[in-house]
Formats: structure tokens, sequence, C-alpha cells
């Protein structure tokens, strides 16, 4: 289960590096989606099945689609190649990594403090939902508003004059 | 070696039946679209045209496979495999009877709805990497389709799992001992069988791959054994959907007790193969408008008060 | 309450009389033909692959007039005119190229003789391109093809050996200019 733990979380780590160095957009998006299904699997080996398999539905299956859907509407072709590959000159770079390193550095001292066994408690699909609809029911109902709110704004924005 | 869920033997067992029986279907279909129309179909290759699906192998097989050279060669390899992939794993969590599985997973509808989604993805990529511009409208027309009825499905299966309280395909199927679940959840049992359709897209909701308006839409720039894949990974999912329809509503392996509970499910999954062929003979396509509209503005509110109802009533 | 109930009518029902309707072709009788096995029935005036017929009397018909290639849209009809000691004409070769012909039937209407006819017999396929032009040996048959008893000769007024002018069937003796002196 470690074992599995570690691969998909470095599968997880290089392909969202992958992500960020890729100059051809579709194959950056596929990278993004093999991140994903790792965190999905990563999910499931901490024991939340429920929790990897909504990843996979609605992350790498419904957003990232969209995504994917948006792309081809926009007939990126060669030329957002060389412009992707402009942005990624050291020049350019040099600054976001600065940060993003000190964050990492951040985030490393704060994890080396806490212990490293990783606890594997499985969480069924009913307790996720008892807890959803218990104790959180009011941020699941935000959650939907705002989900509604999008809807109605959409609709309004397709609406035909 | 044991036939058991999981075992080894089992596993190439469901591999290998699942995979001929795709294959054999080629034939089939052609046969009884033939029949339908008051044809004979490909009655010539071996005894009534049996072996038609080995000339079709070889043909398929032996065909120049070739990757055009305005397209993204990385995606457009890819694309076939996934949705062979997906479609096969899908089949790891369908119990074809008491003993025989791949794996007795407690979420196994959501696994199968996870999967159902990621072959969305062989569509649009084979699409969008051929760089043609009938490829491309058929994997937009394919995305929105397949995005939008992934919704109705999960829904119209939230009644089933209602009524059995639970995501696991076998406590399903052991749920519906007494009542097949088709009589409580008709509505939801004819929504599953629409989006069934539109998600394997075969006629009549094949609007992805509409050779009357776009060549052959997807997989116009497809051929030899990639094409193949698509061709069979689009039987592979009518398999997939007739074996989910009799699994989520009429009773799997449940039957008469003469027959053995794998011939049953058989048999049922068999019918239901054969009426999706029947709906290609009988159906016209749709628009693409029309699809979207039927979905969004008849289908979710059905399936959403399908949903209610069956909840209201378990709760009095 | 009504909107609902046609929707319910055209979307449901129909489909299932649909549905319904071709499942029940299943039993009904197929329109196939199995071809190599079963042939076809032709009619007699299917226009097919072109013959040369000869006469009652068994001898060509073809006098080599030309009109058929003149006539031929697509130009697949070459022939040399011959003539033999007894004054008729034959056609010296006569080729038809079948990969080009497209069975329209013009060379047959054009045909003053009924020599050159099209037949009910479809099945020309070859492997060869070349095996497509077929020469007058080919194309000649012993019978007289559609049109039984039409003899050029006897009717048409031409003069061969044996048969001198006005001999021919209905045809009046040559007036003598020179009896038409006042
Ligand atoms: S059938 Fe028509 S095309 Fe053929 S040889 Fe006669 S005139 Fe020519
Ligand atoms: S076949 Fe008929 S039309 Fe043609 S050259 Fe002979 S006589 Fe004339």
């Amino acid at each position: 289960m470690t074992v599995l733990f570690y691969l998909a979380g470095s599968i997880a780590v290089i392909a969202t590096l992958a992500v960020i160095v890729q100059t051809n957009i579709v194959h950056a998006l596929l990278y993004l989606i093999l991140s994903l299904l790792s965190v999905a699997v990563v999910f499931y080996v901490l024991g939340a099945p429920f929790a990897a398999v909504l990843e996979a539905i609605v992350y790498a299956g419904a957003i990232m689609v969209l995504f994917l859907f948006v792309i081809m509407m926009l007939n990126l072709g060669q030329h957002t190649r060389e412009q992707e590959r402009g942005w990624l000159l050291p020049r350019e770079f040099a600054m976001p990594a600065l940060l993003a390193a000190i964050l990492l550095g951040q985030l490393l001292t704060v994890i080396s403090g806490t212990d490293h066994v990783i606890h594997y408690q499985r969480v069924g699909v009913l307790e996720v939902s008892a807890l959803l609809f218990g104790p959180y029911v009011l941020a699941v109902e935000l959650a939907s508003i705002l989900l509604l709110a999008g809807l109605v704004s959409a609709y309004h924005l397709a609406k035909k004059q | 070696m044991n036939l058991d869920i999981g075992s080894g033997l089992t596993i190439a067992l469901i591999l290998g039946v699942v995979i001929m029986v795709s294959a054999l279907l080629i034939t089939v279909e052609r046969r009884l679209l033939g029949f339908w129309q008051e044809r004979l179909g490909p009655n010539r290759v071996g005894w009534g045209g049996s072996l038609q699906v080995v000339a079709d192998m070889i043909k398929i097989f032996t065909k120049e496979d070739w990757v055009p050279p305005f397209a993204d060669r990385f995606s457009f390899v890819m694309a076939p495999a996934i949705i062979m992939t997906v479609i096969l794993l899908s089949f790891a969590v369908v119990p074809f009877a008491p003993n025989i599985g791949v794996i007795d997973s407690n979420i196994g509808i959501l696994f199968i709805l996870a999967m159902a989604s990621l072959g969305a993805y062989s569509v649009m990529l084979g699409g969008l990497s051929s760089d043609n511009k009938y490829a491309l409208l058929g994997s937009l027309r394919a995305a929105a389709q397949m995005v939008s009825y992934e919704v109705f499905m999960g829904i119209s299966l939230l009644g089933v799992v209602a009524l059995s309280g639970s995501f696991n395909l076998r406590d399903i199927v052991a749920a519906q001992e007494g009542l097949w679940f088709v009589i409580p959840q008709f509505i939801g049992f004819v929504i599953f069988l629409i989006a069934g359709v539109a998600e394997s897209h075969r006629l009549p909701f094949d609007i992805p791959e509409a050779e009357q308006e776009i060549c052959a839409g997807y997989h116009t720039e497809y051929s030899g054994m990639k094409f193949g894949m698509f061709f069979v990974g689009e039987y592979l999912g009518l398999v997939l959907v007739s074996s989910l329809i009799t699994v989520l509503f009429f009773g799997g392996w449940h039957g008469p007790d003469f027959l053995p509970p794998v011939l049953c499910f058989a048999l049922k999954s068999i019918v239901f193969i054969a009426f999706f062929i029947l709906l290609r003979a009988a159906i016209p396509r749709p628009r693409y408008d029309q699809l979207m509209t039927y979905g969004w503005l008849f289908l979710l509110p059905l399936s959403l008060i399908n949903l209610l109802v069956t909840g209201a009533i378990i709760l009095l | 309450m009504k909107k609902i109930f046609t929707l319910i009518k055209d979307t449901l029902l129909s489909q299932m009389v649909t549905l319904w309707g071709v499942f029940m072709k299943l039993f009904d009788r197929k329109d196939t033909v199995e071809y190599p096995d079963e042939q076809p029935y032709m009619f007699p005036r299917w226009r097919g692959r072109i013959i040369l017929s000869r006469d009652p009397d068994g001898e060509e018909r073809c006098v080599a007039c030309n009109l058929c290639a003149v006539a031929c849209p697509v130009d697949c009809i070459a022939l040399q005119k011959a003539e033999m000691e007894d004054g008729r004409w034959y056609p010296e070769f006569f080729r038809i190229n079948f990969s080009r012909c497209i069975m329209c039937g013009f060379c047959e209407e054009a045909c003053p003789t009924n020599a050159i006819q099209l037949t009910p017999d479809f099945e020309m396929a070859e492997y060869v391109r070349q095996d497509m032009v077929w020469e007058k040996e080919d194309l000649l048959i012993d019978g007289t093809g559609k049109y039984h008893d039409y003899n050029y000769y006897r009717i048409a007024g031409m003069q061969i050996k044996g048969k001198d002018k006005g001999e021919a069937r209905n045809e009046a003796a040559p007036v003598d200019v020179r009896s038409l002196m006042p």
C-alpha cells in the first residue's frame, strides 16, 4: 500500500511538472488528467474510495473534458507552441520558480515536523454521505446555491435575445 | 485452478469472452440488420456467414496502418487504446454470476461512471489529433453529448442505488431476488437505456460519427487496426451497456432454477444487445440540437423527479 | 396536459410502433436474390453484352457501314470495311472496347441490318483490362439473334453476285431510262 501511495504520488508530481513544461497544449492537458487520476489513486490508497471515484468522475471526467472542448474551439496551432516556448525561458521562469521554491521550503518544514505514518482509514460512501448531510449540510447547501447561481447565469448568457 | 471472483482463470476467461463476443457482434449485427431490412446480410464466408468475422479481422489486420503526417502522433495513437482500456476496465466490476467476476467492489457503479466519463477522451483526442475538420466537428459533438448524457446516466442509476442501498453491483443483484428493479424503476430504466445508447454513441445517437453529415466523424482519419479498435470498442460498449442493464434492472443472474446463473445473465444480455441493434435498424438519427434539448429539458427533469419520488417512497 | 400527452405520443408511442414494425420484418420474405447460386431473371430486351448476328442464310449481317461507330457516344467501336468477290461488304475487323461501352444500345438503333445486337448477358468481368477488348471472332455468333427473318441482301436493292438489281423482295425492276423518251 505504501509503495502504491508513493508511486502514485510521484507520478502526480512528475505529471504536474510536465503540465508546466509541455509546449503542446493538448499534451499538457493529458498530463493534467494523468496527474488527477494519480491523485485519485492516492485517495483510494488512503482509504477514501468515494473521494477517489469522484475525483475521476468530476475532475478527470467532466471538467477536463470541458477544458479540452474549449481548446478545440480555440484552434491553437503551431504558433501557440512558439509562444509557450517563449514563456519557458529561464528569464521569465526565474521569479515564479523562486517563489514556488520558498513555498516548497515552507511546506517541507511544516511536513517534517509531524510524524510520517500514513493512516489508512477506510471511509465508505455511507460515512461520507452521513457527514455531508449531517454536520456539513449547510456547506453542501451553500455550494449547491453557488452552482445554481452559475447555472442561472449560464442560462441567461446563452439565452437568445 | 478454481473458478472464483478474481482468480486468474476467471479474469482471463472474462476478458477473452468479452472480446470474442464483441468481435462476433460485427457479424451478428450485420446479419440482424439485414434481416430487419428484408435482406439476408453477409452469409457467404463459412456456415451461414459465421466466419465473416474472421474475414473482417484478416482484412483489418492487413490494412495499412497509416498515421497522417499532419496528425499529432502521440494523441492519435493513444485515442483508440483509451476506449478499449476504459471499457474493458469497466467489465471488472460487472457481476456475471455469484462466483464469476473480477473484483467485488463497493463503489462498482461509481467506477463504471468514472470509466464512462474517461471514455470521452478517446473520442475527443481522436478527433482533435487528426487535424481534420470533420474529425474535429465529430469530437466536439461527442464531447458535448457524452458529458451531458453522463449526467442523466448517473442520476437515473441513483434510484436503483437508493432501493438497494449500495453502490456494489453484487449487492444490487442480490437485492433483486424477489422483484426486478425494472418494475419500481421503470422510468430510471428507460432513461438509462437512452443514456446508454448515447454514451456508446451508437445509432440513433451516433451524432459524433454521422456518416451523412461529417464523413465518419472523429475516426475519419483512422484506418487499419486503429480504426478496428474504435470499431470493437463500440461493440464492447454495447456489450457493457447491455450487461449493465441486465445487472441493474433485470436481476442479473437471477432466473429459473434449471438454468445456470451465468447463462441467465448471458441470455438477458443478448436480448438487450439485439434490442440495441433493432434500435439501430429502426430509429432515425435526431439532429444534434434536438439531442441536446431532449436531454436537458426532458430527461434531466424526468430523472430528477424519478429520484425524488423514489426517495419519498422509501422514506414513507 | 395535452402537450405532455402529445409529447409522449410523439416520442414514445411512435418509436414503439416503429420498433415493432421493423422487428416483424424478421419474419418477412427476404428480397435478396443470391446471385451466383440463383440466376436473376433477365428481361429479353436487357441491354447487355453486344453480339454480331448472322442472317438466316448464315452469312454475316454486318455490312461495315460504320453507322454504329458513328452513333456510339463513347466511340468504342472500331471496324474496317472489306469487300468479298461477290460484292458483299463485310468488316475486316470489328472491335468493341467493352471497358468503355456504356450499354446504351445506340449502336443497335443505328444499325441498318440488325447486325449488332445487345443481349441479356451481363457477366463480363475480367481481371486484365486488355481482355475487355473484344474482336470479331468473339462477337460474331452463329444465329440470328433477336430478329430471325431479316436478311439485308434479300430486301435491299444492293447488287451482288447472283442477285441483280430489281431482284430483291418487293423491288420493282429497274426503270430503263431510255424507255422514258417521249
Ligand atoms: S451500346 Fe452504346 S456505348 Fe456500347 S457500343 Fe453500342 S453505342 Fe457504343
Ligand atoms: S454493325 Fe450494323 S451499323 Fe455497325 S457497321 Fe455493321 S452494319 Fe453498320
